[in-house]
């Protein structure tokens, strides 16, 4: 033990081992805070939700910090929604039942393009009479326009383009034939052609109540092309769950599968060496049948016929990879060791089987094990990408490798949205490369012929 | 005894030695090749032994143990009664007729897949099948050519898998071995030490990179082609059709290289390193030795049995990586096959493919064998079974 503790205290000389290992740690943090702020089944509500969960969302929208590399600010996504705070309706009385309801939607616009869609959400409570709302569009330089007015359902959802009496209000107020809704909505009009007029725009909703019981919500959304920290993709799910969620699943599957094969594998090892005969003899036929069954296509196999679940795929590579071939490479050590006086020592003392094997035979090798397991890390992490990739992936929770999975197949490299896959991609590697970086590191530690070479 | 009967001419008695030993030593090595026959025999039944098992449990699990004849039942149905649309004396059947008919064709079907027999025994005559190459009729897949024949479909991917994956680990081998070799000679040095610090790029398997090399190269340059083999349509001019594999290639056997080349340089070198350090290299380059005697004599040749070793060892293993390096790259490879035969439940074309890496790898282990007895001197097949 003390000799795995000044190894990794060596570690300090090796500048590539901190860095991984400060990813790592990092790692590790976002892999344990994730399910406690977001748990697993709020996840999987938000990640398979389905419109209701992610309607305001826009559609294949880039990460908000591209425009940082962008001279043209692409429109960012404002929502406003009066059911969560965002806006407090003014209320007066008219008559005896009749109540008016002011909203407010203000918001900030300092970006260059038009925003692909505009829709505002309505959902009321009533009995008969459905409540009534007049729209007004409040420019940055105080220009007024009627945007429309509509009697609210349940669930009404109010889409500016396609309101033609606006169109032509809006062609006769910019002077430009044709001009789309949105772009009449933003076109600046002291500018040549249809550019955006920055600033702050309103849309005021005035809503009147027919019924004392009644009551009113309205969402304002104003569509971007660029949307928080991660991105939306084809489905209008934003990406950060996803990335966020990938990291405890893959930092799970990776350290499980490389701690629970190394250690079942060298202990079966120790295990056939110690005991010798015919368990020796059977344990190493079942090392070379299990070498002739493929992992991955038996993987995908399962996956195809039984289920997709990830925990079954990691039970099942920690069952196929227990008689890999790594028995071979522990057996040869343990044949050294064996022969060592200090095991005829223990023996002389008395000590039994499982106390050799557990106390003495498996202690001496843990050093060489050790850089093995980090090594191994990523090869699991990956191999788990590699069946999402191949549409394998888990139903429910949303991974790294789902995410590349979801990109490929809808086509996003050929349609430009990159920040799709290498958001995935550039986690998996950077997890994959701390791995491997430290593991190296240890090998280099821990096996002193590598050392001085 | 012996050096005395080479040496000793005069003795009269030698006569009698030589004989006697000459006896002695064909009787050594009639039975030394007694020895490798039956070392040989031993180790081939071992093998097909192993195959064998390991076929079954692929035919198992590719059959769901049996359930998946209730999904080709299914198919079974739907398509008769499909067909059965189509057939107009079937509009003018009674309610009874038509099911009577229906189940007739389904019956004839199942019986001409031979599903009406119990899956175990099925399953043993799947496993003699696939042991003796006789890989039959693929249930759903078809070859290009409109082939049925599993062996068809199989030989017509086979030559794409081959020519990308050789021509990748040819390049990868050679370039290896000499980076190596060269490195082991100046270890500490600028290019050493970047490789020393690039060998964690391995952790990233192939088919990431070439995500990212597409994206790179096809998406955003619009330099190279996306994936396929060749253009769409392929050109027919031998020069042209060469020229389009050609650049087809590159980003494959780029994503190939870069995965594995830093490693491969890394683990070999320091390989070489360690066999450098031997007394024996010591007294060549004490006798005066050029470099390259050393390198080629006294370094690659012991080491070279290992080298293959964990060479073709890795190229065995690799080749199920294929399965998804040649989706990335929509290669119309082996691996491709594999996936699509696996989503169209299609157990013939999954345990050929099986069954052929299966005897692939057998193969190379058995061959590896011999290969190190050709290479290495030192190692002999030994006889008695007393290996501890």
């Amino acid at each position: 033990m003390k000799g795995i503790l000044s190894g990794l205290r060596q570690l300090r000389q090796y500048p590539t081992a901190i860095i991984g290992l400060i990813v790592i740690v990092i790692l590790m943090i976002v892999a344990i805070v994730t399910p406690i702020v977001l748990p697993y089944n709020q996840a999987v509500k938000m990640w398979r939700g389905g419109e209701a969960v992610w309607r305001y969302y826009p559609r294949n929208a880039s990460p908000a910090w591209t425009n940082w590399f962008r001279s043209t600010d692409l429109a960012g996504t404002v929502i406003i929604d009066s059911a969560k705070g965002d806006v407090e309706p003014v209320i007066e009385p008219i008559s005896a039942d009749t109540r008016e309801a002011r909203f407010s939607f203000e918001f900030d616009f300092p970006y260059d393009t038009f925003p692909p869609e505009i829709i505002l959400f309505s959902s009321a409570a009533y009995k008969d009479k459905q409540p009534f709302v007049e729209l007004t569009w409040i420019t940055p330089d105080g220009r007024e326009i009627r945007a429309g007015e509509f009697s609210s359902g349940a669930s009404t959802s109010v889409r500016f383009d396609q309101d033609t009496r606006l169109q032509r209000r809006l062609e006769r107020e910019t002077g430009i034939k044709g001009i789309s809704v949105i772009k009449g909505l933003f076109d600046d009009p002291n500018k040549e052609g249809v550019q955006v007029l920055q600033g702050t725009y309103r849309l005021d909703a005035t809503a009147l109540l027919f019924e004392p019981e009644s009551s009113l919500d309205l969402a304002f959304v104003s569509y971007g092309k660029v949307y928080g920290i991660a991105g939306t993709d084809h489905q209008r799910r934003d990406l950060t769950i996803a990335l966020l969620w990938g990291t405890p699943i893959a930092m799970a599957f990776g350290l499980l599968a490389a701690l629970l094969t190394t250690f079942t594998t060298m202990g079966i090892a120790a295990f056939g060496v110690w005991i010798g005969g015919w368990v020796d003899a059977v344990i190493q036929r079942i090392t070379e049948v299990n070498s002739i069954i493929p992992l991955l296509p038996i993987l995908i196999m399962v996956g195809t016929l039984y289920s997709r679940s990830v925990w079954l795929m990691l039970g099942l590579v920690i069952l196929l990879s227990i008689f890999g071939l790594g028995i071979k490479n522990y057996r040869a050590i343990f044949l050294q060791v064996k022969e060592s006086p200090y095991i005829d020592a223990a023996r002389a003392y008395g000590a039994s089987d499982m106390r050799i094997i557990f106390r003495y035979l498996i202690p001496r090798i843990l050093p060489l094990v050790i850089p093995a397991i980090v090594i191994l890390v990523p090869s699991y992490v990956f191999l788990e990408a590699s069946l999402a990739v191949l549409g394998l992936g888990d139903p429910f929770v949303p991974t790294w490798g789902k995410l590349i999975n979801d990109a490929n197949t809808q086509g996003a490299l050929f349609s430009g949205y990159y920040y799709w896959i290498l958001q995935p991609a550039a986690l998996l590697m950077i997890a994959g490369l701390a791995f491997a970086m430290v593991g190296f590191a240890l090998d280099r530690v821990f096996n002193p012929r590598l050392r001085e070479l | 005894m012996a050096t005395d009967a080479i040496t000793g001419d005069f003795d009269l008695s030698a006569e009698v030695d030589v004989e006697s030993i000459e006896s002695s030593a064909r009787k050594a090595r009639l039975q030394s090749t007694k020895r490798l026959l039956r070392y040989t025999f031993l180790k081939l039944v071992a093998l097909v032994f192993t195959v064998a098992i390991g076929v079954y449990i692929t035919i198992l699990v590719a059959n769901m143990g049996g359930a998946v004849d209730k999904i080709r039942l299914a198919t079974i149905r739907e398509s008769a009664a499909l067909a059965a649309t189509a057939n107009p004396a079937f509009k003018y059947m009674s309610v009874e007729e038509r099911t009577n008919y229906l189940n007739r064709q389904v019956e004839l079907e199942v019986k001409r897949l031979g599903l009406d027999r119990p899956f175990m025994i099925r399953s043993f005559e799947y496993l003699r099948d696939g042991m003796v190459l006789n890989l039959g009729y693929a249930q759903q897949l078809m070859s290009d050519s409109g082939s049925r024949f599993v062996r068809n479909i199989l030989l017509e991917r086979l030559p794409s898998t081959l020519l990308l994956f050789g021509t990748a680990n040819l390049i990868l081998f050679f370039l290896a071995l000499f980076a190596g070799l060269s490195l082991s000679r100046r270890y500490g040095s600028f290019f050493d030490k970047l490789v020393l610090a690039l060998a964690p790029s391995s952790a990233v398997p192939a088919w990431f990179y070439g995500l990212f090399l597409i994206l790179i190269f096809a998406a955003w340059l619009k330099m190279l082609p996306f994936g396929g083999m060749v253009d769409a349509p392929p050109p027919d001019n031998p020069v042209d059709y060469a020229l389009s594999l050609g650049k087809h290639m590159i980003l494959p056997l780029a994503a190939w290289l870069i995965s594995s080349i830093f490693l491969t340089i890394y683990n070999w070198r320091t390989f070489f390193l360690i066999y450098a350090s031997e007394d024996y290299v010591e007294m060549a380059k004490a006798k005066g030795l050029s470099d390259g005697m050393i390198e080629r004599r006294y370094i690659l040749r012991p080491t070279l049995p290992n080298i293959i070793t964990s060479f073709a060892l890795t190229l065995i293993t690799l080749w199920t990586g294929a399965i998804i390096f040649e989706t990335v790259f929509n290669w119309p490879g082996i691996g491709q096959l594999y996936y699509r035969a696996i989503s169209a439940f299609d157990t013939p074309v999954i345990v050929a493919n099986v069954v052929l890496y299966a005897y692939l790898l057998a193969l190379t282990v058995f061959l590896l064998d011999f290969i190190y007895a050709l290479v290495d001197p030192r190692v002999r097949i030994e006889g008695g079974g007393h290996k501890q």
